[in-house]
């Protein structure tokens, strides 16, 4: 595959919310608005590469027998060092992400990657494929985000274009999954033809 | 009184899937059949109950009075992953027939987010009574997580038995397998909203 194809697959034919369907939590909590969806789709791309990059180095000495502990370590360490960078440089957007940031270490996408692609491939083409499939996961989650935003507060992006409030149950737990539902009916419908 | 208000807010308030979103993989994974759903459900109650009191106790115990509270995501995955494994072990030898009906679904579990959602909830976030707000100690931990999980086996199994019932029914092209199951689940979360004014 091209360079130019690793970095553009995650877009639309290995999209990972839409098309293999992965790591489902962050993308339904953390889309009640355009701007959350976007920041928590940059925390996953920046544990995403750097994870990428470190497991396609230690892949070729890891014993087969351990390499899932191994890299489940290497994945909670840049975690942690994303907590506490976090912390000190956007407290505020750590307080609104909250539970999802450290559990970036169970999502699905970044041990897929590590398992399927970082441990087979070279470590240019592997942080070329964390950021392929960071900017697919990025733009889902902000697409759902600005959905549910328009849906749910009638704003995009924080700018409010109807007085009052939108439909509440949007920004709300139902909506996340509907909102889910019918993207994914569209992305077929669009994809398959 | 708290721990029945711990019970009620944990199995229908905050549904760990329907509100909190923990754990959606899985549950979209195992529910297409009422008998794997019921199965992992089991595993599940078994594996969150076991691994918050385990971690309470490190966090407590450990990591708290040696100041590494910055360790705990680290700390917690490992232990989680070690549990599901001797976990898996033991049951072979005590219990085969326990064993045959869980064992598909242990290993599935150490990635399943509502294990290290539930037990990193514990450590770090007050929890509400009426007016006062406190952390939860160990037996409200423990009933606390009990109770979680028995939140996740009832949204497991209900939306396994409707899904069944889907499968029969003649569902619109770009709709079929997983926008229905979404839809379905939505539609489900706007039920449980209703119980939102209880506690």
């Amino acid at each position: 595959m091209s360079k130019f194809g690793l970095i553009t697959k995650g877009l639309l034919k290995e999209n990972p919310t839409f098309v293999l369907v992965l790591g489902l939590c962050p993308t339904l909590a953390t889309t009640t608005s355009a701007m959350n969806g976007l920041e928590m789709g940059l925390a996953t791309m920046f544990v995403l590469i750097l994870s990428n990059i470190v497991i396609s180095l230690i892949a070729p000495v890891v014993p087969d027998k351990v390499h899932i502990p191994v890299y489940i370590v290497v994945i909670a360490t840049f975690v942690t060092l994303l907590q506490l960078l976090m912390q000190a440089y956007v407290p505020d957007v750590y307080e609104t992400l909250g539970l999802f940031i450290p559990l970036i270490v169970v999502n699905c996408i970044v041990l897929g990657r590590a398992e399927a692609f970082a441990s087979k491939n070279s470590v240019g083409d592997s942080a070329l494929d964390g950021i392929g499939i960071g900017i697919g996961f990025t733009l889902s989650l902000t697409v759902i985000g600005i959905v549910r935003e328009i849906l749910g507060s009638g704003s995009i992006f924080g700018w409010k274009f109807i007085a009052g409030d939108g439909v509440l149950a949007f920004v709300m737990a139902p909506g996340a999954f509907l909102v889910l539902g019918y993207l994914m009916v569209l992305f077929n419908k669009l994809a398959k033809r | 009184m708290e721990y029945l208000i711990i019970i009620i807010s944990a199995i229908f308030v905050n549904n760990i899937v329907l509100a909190q979103f923990l754990g959606v993989c899985p549950f979209l994974g195992v529910s297409s059949k009422l008998t794997t759903a019921t199965g992992m459900s089991g595993a599940v109650c078994f594996v969150i109950t076991l691994a918050t009191v385990v971690t309470y106790l490190i966090n407590k115990f450990f990591l708290v009075p040696l100041g590494l509270t910055f360790l705990q995501t680290i700390a917690f995955i490992l232990v989680i992953a070690s549990l599901v494994q001797i976990v898996e072990i033991v049951l072979k030898k005590i219990s085969p027939s326990l064993y045959q009906a869980l064992g598909i679904f242990l290993p599935l579990i150490t990635t399943n987010c509502a294990v290290l959602g539930v037990a990193l909830n514990v450590v770090t976030k007050e929890f509400t009574f009426g007016d006062s707000a406190h952390m939860l100690n160990l037996g409200e931990a423990t009933v606390y997580a009990l109770a979680t999980s028995l939140g996740y086996g009832l949204a497991m199994i209900l939306f396994a038995g409707l899904r069944e019932q889907l499968a029969m029914r003649d569902v619109p092209k770009s709709f079929k397998g997983l926008p229905i199951a979404f839809i379905t689940v939505g539609i489900m979360a706007m039920a449980f909203l209703g119980f939102s004014g209880i506690v």
